[in-house]
């Protein structure tokens, strides 16, 4: 065998050890998913069989020198409704089945926890509840359904995991998301499939499953000290948004405690609940969204603050249960020098006195 | 395979090629440049979009080689991305559409109806220049710096990321755009009105029928496509905003304005080979195709619902999911069509006398290909499998299973099939018929290998990959040389043929269409007399009262 070029040894060497075939089953839908694969596969392998049998038998028995003469047939009404219907049935079948699949794959258990993913030219960046920031790589715990709340800063990127048999597209100016749940301890491939430029290959990560023991470790080693909620306040702060979104009588803008998932009417009358979604738009393109009752007098903050920036401020949204913590932000405000000579905060903090009894 | 054969050549000691011929009327370039004659046009066409078709193959051979090795060593990144990008849009654009219409549709569409040209000879030389004009354009865009979004433009990458020739490109698919919008238009005035006497609706060939269901497709698609692509522009230009989502647009929007005509699009570049397989398959086993209402009508079927399923390139992209249902469900139903062709293709076999002449290896090919290509389309089309092949080399492998395996294949068996006709000349059988079996072996050696890369998840357009999937890309590779030798036997033997091969007289293959009743190369005028259709479409006991009838004539003229 010495007499083979080593580059070919070398190659079939690689051949024999790394000829992946399959992609591991790491997550709850994965082997769902691969039962209708593998489904398809068998119907199209029969669906081959049958045509390549018919022709290639066919072929043999009526060759020019076994059968000179044709005899000619006009068709048949039969088999014509037999290879209509047979074939609509099966495909029929693997609608519905992958619907189902299809359905599972997107529609999250209540249970799940949510971890932001913002994807731009050319990275991913994950923004933990815990204030963990990652990028390029993602940390899940194992057996814990997971949501991914994903946007993109920039152009369309779409998120896979093949061990996870999971892909949705990131896309900008709204939130997509999708679930898994890992089955398997390990560290898997996570590309950008959406073509996105220059360096789309190099947009890829390492998705790793840790057990839920090392993955509490992982979030306490890696934490920045502050929440995502916590960086949502701060922003909250800067921006000065509770000079109007506060509970006083005279406040400009409607309150935020308690307002994520509520219910609320808009001035033109539209019933809309106030998700993700909503709350991203009504800091972006306030005009678009103005709740009952108030004036559009809010400016747009386009271009002004990330898609984290965004998300933080969105996580600290959600995390508003009471106007305690609103309160405290306004007097954070305050204390900030640049904000200090300002109208608006001081108006604001003065105005309860004023008119409260 | 055993020497039996259909091919009937005249006696080569005294045979000519006749003298006065469409090729021969008249002389010089301008009698080329400026001709009204649609066979003429259609050699033009056939030039044309060969040599796109080897820029295009040139292009593939770069990623093929690029993606022998993991890392991205042969060119940057941004260089293999205008690659990939220019091989998509010179093969869709300048060598798919116009393809089996432009060359093949052009040149016998009006003979196989009994016409003596298409309705509108000067629309039909104007469609030559806009692709001529869109195909020039293109290769100018790539020379002075290519375009790098993908041939699907996707928002806002295309309109506000990359920094390349984005408008350039997309004017040079508008333009082309017209091309395929005149052609179209053309052939449905020409089958509507232009049909020999007696030439009714179900007597037309198979040909006709799937032709005039891609030129259906052609007239209503086109249109959207060019609107995508000037808002595009516009955006890129003025920034309309029509696409921005900070602007209020939607990026979704441009991707239900492209797939509405790029999704029908394939069915414009399979239709019509759908077609040349029909004529192909019948005439190597002397049978009128099986089922010939079920084959007619699954074009028309194929044309209209395949206006109806474009949403399916989106399900993993945030439209809503009682979309996803629906366009999935018609998706399902567009598939039983293609089914029933091939099941009939089948059968038209059953009880004939085959034989395996060049055309027929590529038909059989295709078949194969084809059911392949169609039932990996199923994979896709199925919304849950969908979420985890879309994107991936999987689709890569679906669609060129189609696109190549069918389309492709369909093509060479067109051009095998007719070019006895075109130039009067036949070419070496034993060398074309390897010619055919290299490119099967070496189109599954190339593209199958990426099916397993798609179920394993190596994202499409990737210029670097993780390095357990090279092994598979090195088959991949290797497959690729072994179709590019594929391809270029036929370029090599097909010229050699025009001064050396064997004079191939008026029906080689004792085929039925009226195109194989008149003299090769046709008259200018196609025939000497207007044919009078009076039998069915492939109807081979006509054929042979009329080849006796005409042994009976010599005869008495010889004793006479």
């Amino acid at each position: 065998m010495s007499h083979i070029s080593p580059v070919l040894w070398q190659f079939l060497i690689k051949w024999l050890t790394h000829f992946a075939v399959f992609p591991p089953e790491a997550s709850r839908i994965a082997p769902q998913l691969d039962a209708l694969y593998f489904f398809i596969v068998l119907v199209s392998l029969i669906g081959l069989t049958i045509v390549v049998l018919l022709v290639a038998s066919f072929s043999i028995l009526y060759h020019k020198n076994r059968h000179p003469v044709a005899v000619q047939i006009e068709g048949s009404t039969l088999l014509e409704a037999t290879w209509t219907i047979i074939p609509l049935g099966l495909f029929l079948m693997m609608f519905v089945w992958g619907a189902i699949i299809y359905f599972r794959v997107f529609t999250p258990p209540p249970n799940a926890m949510n971890i932001y993913v913002v994807g731009k030219q050319w990275m991913w960046k994950a923004e933990h509840e815990g204030g963990q920031h990652e990028i390029n790589t993602l940390h899940v715990p194992l057996g814990q359904p997971v949501q991914l709340t994903m946007i993109s800063q920039d152009v369309f990127h779409s998120l896979s995991i093949p061990a996870f048999r999971i892909k949705r597209e990131v896309i900008p100016g709204r939130y997509t998301t999708v679930w898994f749940e890992a089955t398997q301890i390990g560290t898997f491939h996570l590309f950008c499939t959406q073509y996105c430029g220059t360096n789309h290959s190099q947009m890829i990560g390492d998705v790793i499953v840790l057990s839920p023991e090392d993955y509490k470790a992982w979030l306490a080693s890696s934490t920045s000290g502050m929440s995502l909620a916590q960086d949502g306040e701060r922003l909250f702060a800067s921006l000065s948004c509770a000079a109007c979104h506060n509970t006083r009588p005279d406040a400009r803008g409607p309150s935020l405690a308690g307002v994520y998932n509520a219910k609320l009417t808009l001035a033109n009358g539209q019933k809309i609940t106030a998700d993700d979604a909503y709350l991203r738009e009504s800091i972006l393109n306030p005009s678009q969204h103005i709740t009952q009752g108030f004036a559009p007098i809010m400016p747009t903050y386009q271009g002004q603050i990330s898609e984290e920036g965004v998300v933080a401020l969105v996580e600290y949204i959600k995390h508003l249960d009471s106007d305690y913590r609103v309160q405290q932000t306004t007097t954070t405000t305050d204390m900030l020098p640049e904000s200090g000579g300002k109208a608006a905060p001081a108006d604001s903090t003065t105005a309860p006195g004023k008119v409260n009894p | 395979m055993s020497a039996a054969t259909i091919v009937s050549l005249p006696d080569q000691a005294t045979a000519r090629i006749p003298k006065d011929n469409y090729l021969t009327r008249e002389n010089g370039i301008l009698s080329w440049l400026l001709t009204q004659d649609h066979k003429r046009i259609g050699i033009l066409y056939l030039i044309s979009m060969t040599f796109f078709f080897f820029i295009g193959g040139a292009l593939a051979g770069m990623i093929r080689l690029e993606l022998l090795t993991p890392q991205s060593d042969l060119m940057a990144a941004d260089t293999y991305n205008k690659v990939f990008t220019m091989h998509g849009i010179i093969m869709i654009f300048f060598f798919l559409v116009p393809s089996v219409p432009g060359a093949l549709g052009n040149f016998f569409l009006p003979m196989m109806i009994g016409a003596k040209d298409l309705a509108l000879p000067k629309m039909n030389l104007a469609s030559w220049y806009f692709y001529m004009a869109g195909g020039i354009l293109a290769l100018w865009a790539m020379i002075t710096g290519g375009v790098d979004t993908g041939w699907t433009f996707t928002t806002p990458l295309s309109t506000h990321y990359v920094n390349t020739n984005v408008i350039t490109t997309g004017l040079a698919i508008f333009i082309t755009g017209f091309s395929s919008i005149f052609t179209g238009l053309n052939f449905i005035v020409t089958i509507h009105k232009m049909r020999a006497p007696g030439m009714t609706w179900f007597r037309l060939p198979l040909f006709i029928w799937a032709n005039y269901a891609a030129s259906i497709l052609m007239v209503l698609g086109t249109p959207v496509l060019a609107i995508a692509i000037v808002l595009v522009a516009l955006e890129r230009a003025f920034g309309i905003g029509v696409f921005d989502p900070t602007k209020g647009g939607d990026p979704l929007l441009f991707q239900h304005l492209f797939w509405f005509y790029s999704h029908p699009a394939v069915y414009i570049m399979i239709l019509p080979g759908m077609g040349v397989i029909s004529e192909v398959v019948s005439t190597f086993s002397r049978k009128r195709v099986f089922g010939y209402t079920a084959v007619a009508f699954s074009s028309v079927a194929i044309a209209v619902f395949g206006f109806f399923v474009w949403a399916h390139h989106m399900f993993i992209m945030g439209v809503s999911s009682y979309a996803v249902l629906v366009f999935s469900l018609l998706t399902m139903l567009v598939a039983v069509p293609s089914a029933i062709k091939i099941f009939n293709w089948a059968f038209t076999l059953y009880k004939g006398s085959i034989t395996f002449e060049t055309p027929m290896i590529y038909a059989f090919g295709f078949m194969g290909l084809f059911t392949i290509g169609g039932m990996t389309g199923v994979f896709l089309g199925v919304s849950g499998t969908d979420i985890h092949l879309t994107e991936t080399y999987f689709i890569v492998a679906h669609f060129h299973f189609v696109m190549v395996g069918g389309m492709l294949m369909a093509f060479l068996a067109g051009i095998h099939f007719w070019w006895p006709k075109m130039t009067g000349r036949m070419y070496p059988e034993k060398i074309s018929q390897l010619a055919a079996v290299i490119t099967f072996i070496g189109f599954n050696f190339t593209f199958f290998p990426q099916f397993i890369l798609g179920t394993l998840g190596m994202p499409r357009r990737y210029a670097s990959y993780p390095p357990e999937f090279q092994v598979l890309n090195v088959l991949s590779t290797a497959g690729a040389t072994i179709l590019g030798v594929g391809y270029l036997l036929p370029v090599l033997y097909l010229i050699w043929s025009l001064k050396y091969g064997k004079i191939a007289g008026d029906n080689p293959w004792q085929a039925t269409g009226l195109e194989w009743q008149t003299q090769s190369p046709p008259l200018t005028e196609n025939f000497a007399v207007m044919p009078i259709m009076d039998h069915e479409a492939y109807d081979y006991e006509w054929l042979e009262r009329q080849t006796e009838a005409r042994q009976k004539a010599k005869e008495v003229t010889s004793v006479g």
